[in-house]
């Protein structure tokens, strides 16, 4: 039995020792902590250490990356919050581990339901974070989060997600999914200048 | 000219066997129905004159109330399209005749039809419960057999809109947990009966020496480092060599079919992912295209084309992790793993941007993909596939290729030949290796694979060696594969028609199989034209690839097993599903 | 940087002394060297465990946090990660490696599986949640957990432990015992410590019982 074979292996572990090195002294001590360092420990042709230092590197998450869902509102005037969801229930149908439950909002006098969700509920605990719901959700009002830390010791306080800790804000949204938050901003805004068009065509 | 014969059309066994075989009539559905006295005759015939001698999926069908159906699926191993046989017998006496003799595949997959459907298969040397323990009440797979926190025979449940509050399913059980239990169950009287059963099948060998010897029963699993998760084997060792061997499963029997059954289509895809979680896109690629069959939809060339790079990049993922973990069990401790997991981060990077997630893609849609390729990721998968994977794929076969304790440890072990591989229904990588040049994506083409110029790696050893090389081409094949579709790539829209969460699927059946990195990832699906599937079946290639490895474990060593189970590259969450 | 950790904030040490002399409490120099080496069990269940082998490689590698030697003994690990579904068949397995771990112990619930049974909940074999059988230390949701977030459990784990005091520890107490009852494999799963409750279903109808047991409080 040879060695040749091992020697040829070792070879190549000792190339990617020196290169851990040697890419260092190149990029003179900036490739740690850096955004362009991170970026080129992700890139196709990365060398050298690979190893991003979480928490205080962090690899930054595509826009699509998804994570638990949560509950777009915008933003009124007086600040007050205008929630999307009309909880027609789309979600809550789609979603395939059933995680979803929603109250839909009545009207106390005449007891009809309102498009608002009186109450809506998340258990992380048994999603599956697969995106069915934001997928599908025709008022762009419940969206897949990117916030990741959030372990916790104990489950039966945190887990079950409620209206209060599933609402952000719009702009939180526009943050974290700039691309589809302006297509869905421009689409909007083009069928309400429709809409204003066919109105004035109409009062002409 | 005898080839010819063999790889004609469907023989019409209806007019060959007339009143003993049918044609299925029923709208949506193919193949034969035989007679349950006749099947093993014909089978015989099947594999013997027809030629079809590579049995596919085996499962049973609970039609509620009428009957119980046991479907098979075969193909022959030069190619080709499926024969379906079917048999019919009566919901309390389902009982039917095992092929096991013809077909050493149908070990398993009788067994698992035995544990989740009540099917007793006559003539079966070892009819035990295969992924619950023995003991465990009832048969979950049929119709009426009820889960501890049933809600209702399918979603979505009504209790979550419009007058849903949220609430854990334990608090409406007797017992705070998922269980339940017969009437009057006593616990002070239960006896477990499941080990005894497991080791008392295990066979002694005829001792025809004059030296005495004792045999001995070893565990491996399910807690241990080289079973990749929860996988246990029970083996009879004679001093080192191992006697015989048993597979234990359902350590992680997660209810797959069960959930399945109650999910609608659409919500059956994101559990998809969970079967092999290391190539999810593969799943994805399957469960499509069996509805996909049904609905009768096709998807827009620049979908094909997605599904087609995303496959093969699933494919390199599944075979650089293979690898890695494979000198990781013949205790290469973690180097070459952790250069294979490197090359892994970069493709979950393109998996993370297009689907969103790294490891759980949910990526496809029944007539299309999710979402198109974001900008910039064209050209990612562009320069992975010309510059960064082909470079590194020599690299890792620089590294262990020529090595000689790989070359000694894997050379010549765990053989198994081309007869045997085809007769206890191996698939992927494993047939390949044994000298049957057996691909899916050649024999039986399906999306536009056959656009590509890429060759099928075959190896004639059958051992260790061969399979592990065959990986390493076939990933080499897949950059090809890769590198074509990238740049042939058409514009266009990458779904057919307006997405939907509630798909029209016409009744009928359909199996949809793909060649997943580890064999032939089948799913069986019957639709009864309601919005929810009535039966969803997965054959699980690393599953049924595990058939297999008793006979390539007879007479190695112990420490030869974990190479080998590392070789057969299982994951557990298909094995046990 | 260390010193940082170990030292005690409200003690004034000269800059000249800044770094060779820390003056701290035991506690906080016990608390620092356990949770600075925490030794995960090597032990996969899932779809998580392929996020946990990636936390250990190169890309996040939490060998950074002392916590690369992973061992697939009990007896030889500090914390045990359950990465996935918890079975009803793999549950006994799990609270035997449990009770075999040396004191003092920690159990992180990686993914929606194991902290409350994930997308599988409604599954026949499936564990709701190992906080059944085991105490949990921390939750991390997520299907699976990314590797980022799962180190970020282990921190929030860390930080826990520094948190904790050597008077309070119970393991080191007299008479400290802590040893889980083995659930069996019967038509279903059981467990010991729920035998009581058969007897008390036989006696009441399950109305009866089910009110009862609500009206106590009664934790599973």
């Amino acid at each position: 039995m040879g060695i040749n074979g091992i020697v040829k292996g070792l070879g190549i572990t000792l190339k990617h020792f020196i290169e851990t090195y040697w890419v260092d002294i190149k990029y003179k001590g900036k490739r740690y902590g850096t955004e362009s360092g991170i970026e080129d420990r992700k890139s196709f042709d990365t060398k050298g250490i690979f190893t991003v230092q979480y928490p205080e590197e962090k690899i930054k998450v595509p826009e699509a990356f998804r994570y638990i869902p949560f509950l777009v509102y915008d933003e009124g005037e007086l600040g007050e919050k205008e929630i999307r969801c009309t909880s027609c229930g789309i979600c809550a149908k789609v979603c395939p581990p059933q995680c979803i439950w929603i109250t839909r909002s009545v009207n106390p006098e005449t007891g009809k339901p309102v498009p608002k969700p009186a109450k809506f509920f998340i258990d992380v605990d048994i999603c599956m974070n697969c995106g069915l719901c934001a997928e599908f959700c025709p008022f762009e009002a419940i969206r897949m989060d990117h916030d990741y830390e959030i372990a916790n010791i104990d489950r039966f306080a945190h887990h079950i997600y409620d209206l209060d800790k599933l609402l952000k804000p719009a702009s939180y949204y526009a943050e974290i999914r700039p691309t589809q938050f302006k297509e869905e901003e421009d689409a909007r805004k083009e069928k309400e200048a429709k809409k204003a068009a066919a109105r004035a065509a109409k009062q002409t | 000219m005898e080839e010819k014969v063999l790889v004609s059309d469907l023989p019409a066994l209806d007019s060959l066997y007339p009143e003993k075989v049918i044609l299925d009539t029923r709208s949506g559905y193919g193949g034969f129905i035989v007679q349950r006295e006749f099947l093993l005759e014909l089978f015989k015939d099947i594999h013997d004159v027809w030629g079809y001698d590579m049995l596919s999926s085996i499962t049973g069908v609970d039609y509620f109330p009428e009957m119980m159906e046991v479907v098979y699926h075969f193909y022959r191993s030069l190619g080709g399209g499926a024969l379906v046989l079917k048999v019919q017998v009566p919901r309390d006496d389902a009982v039917v005749p095992s092929i096991f003799s013809i077909y050493n595949g149908a070990e398993f997959q009788e067994r698992e039809a035995w544990d989740l459907l009540g099917i007793k298969f006559d003539g079966h040397p070892d009819l035990r419960r295969i992924l619950m323990w023995e003991g465990f009440a009832g048969h979950p797979l049929r119709k009426d057999w009820k889960e501890a926190y049933y809600e209702e025979d399918t979603k979505p449940f009504s209790s979550r809109w419009p007058e849903g509050v949220a609430e854990h399913a334990e608090k409406k059980n007797l017992f705070k947990a998922n269980v339940k239990y017969p009437d009057n169950f006593d616990p002070d009287k239960w006896i477990a009966s499941g080990e005894e059963a497991l080791y008392l099948g295990l066979q002694k060998s005829k001792n025809d020496q004059d030296m005495e010897t004792e045999s001995i029963v070893i565990n491996l699993g399910p807690q241990h480092p080289s079973t990749h998760g929860v996988f246990r084997m029970a083996a009879l060792i004679e001093g080192e060599a191992i006697i015989d061997l048993k597979p234990a499963f359902g350590y992680l029997h997660r209810n797959h079919e069960k959930i399945g059954e109650r999910n609608t289509f659409l919500q059956n895809m994101p559990f998809t992912d969970r079967l092999d979680y290391i190539s999810s896109m593969s799943n994805n690629f399957g469960y499509a295209l069996a509805v996909e069959k049904l609905m009768g939809v096709k998807p827009p060339e620049r979908a094909e084309y997605i599904r087609v790079i995303m496959a093969e990049l699933t494919r390199i993922v599944s075979h650089f992790i293979s690898t890695g973990f494979l000198l990781n069990d013949l205790g290469a401790f973690f180097t070459p793993a952790l250069y294979a997991l490197k090359e892994r981060e970069l493709i979950l990077d393109v998996f993370e941007a297009v689907s969103g997630s790294r490891m759980m893609c949910n990526y496809f849609r029944f007539g299309g993909v999710v979402r198109d390729l974001p900008a910039g990721i064209h050209e990612t998968i562009k320069n992975l596939a010309f510059e960064r994977l082909p470079g590194k794929v020599d690299e890792l076969d620089q590294l262990l290729t020529g090595n000689e304790i790989v070359r000694s440890r894997c050379i010549g072990i765990g053989v198994l030949t081309a007869e045997q591989a085809i007769n206890l229904s191996a698939t992927g990588p494993i047939l390949r290796a044994s000298g049957v040049p057996y691909d899916i994506r050649r024999a039986d083409p399906y999306s536009i694979y056959d656009r590509f110029d890429f060759d099928i790696p075959v190896l004639y050893h059958g051992d260790i060696y061969d399979r592990y090389l065959i990986r390493i081409e076939e990933m080499r094949q897949s950059i090809r594969i890769i590198q074509q579709a990238i740049t042939q790539i058409p514009e266009g829209p990458v779904f057919e028609g307006k997405p939907q969460y509630q798909v029209k699927v016409p009744a009928g059946e359909a199996y949809g199989r793909v060649e997943a990195p580890k064999g032939e990832l089948g799913f069986y699906v019957v639709s009864n034209g309601q919005a929810n599937p009535w039966r969803y079946h997965v054959r699980a290639p690393s599953f049924i690839n595990l058939t297999s490895l008793r006979q390539m474990c007879l007479n190695y060593k112990v420490a030869d097993v974990v190479a080998i189970l590392g070789s057969i590259d299982i994951v557990l969450g298909e094995v046990d599903r | 940087m260390q010193s940082e950790k170990i030292n005690k904030p409200d003690i004034n040490i000269p800059p000249e002394l800044q770094s060779q002399v820390a003056v701290t409490t035991l506690d906080r120099i016990y608390n620092w060297s356990r949770a600075s080496s925490l030794w995960p069990m090597m032990f996969g269940l899932a779809c998580c465990a392929i996020e946990m082998i990636i936390t250990a490689a190169s890309r996040v590698d939490f060998s950074r946090f002392g916590m690369e030697v992973m061992r697939p003994s009990p007896r030889q690990a500090d914390v045990m990660i359950v990465s996935g579904t918890v079975t009803k068949k793999m549950v006994p397995q799990i609270v035997r490696l449990f009770n075999q771990m040396g004191e003092p112990k920690y159990v992180v619930a990686m993914g929606a599986c194991a902290s409350g049974g994930g997308p599988f909940k409604e599954g026949y074999n499936v564990v709701s949640g190992i906080d059944k059988f085991l105490p949990v230390d921390v939750y991390i949701p997520g299907c699976p957990p990314t590797p980022q977030a799962l180190l970020h459990g282990l921190l929030v784990l860390q930080k826990k432990i520094e948190k904790e005091k050597l008077t309070d520890a119970e393991w080191y107490k007299k008479d400290f015992h802590e040893e889980i009852p083995i659930p069996i494999l019967g038509p279903d799963l059981l467990d010991p410590r729920k035998f009581h409750l058969f007897k008390k279903e036989l006696e009441t109808t399950t109305e009866e019982f089910l009110i009862e047991s609500d009206a106590k409080g009664e934790e599973a």
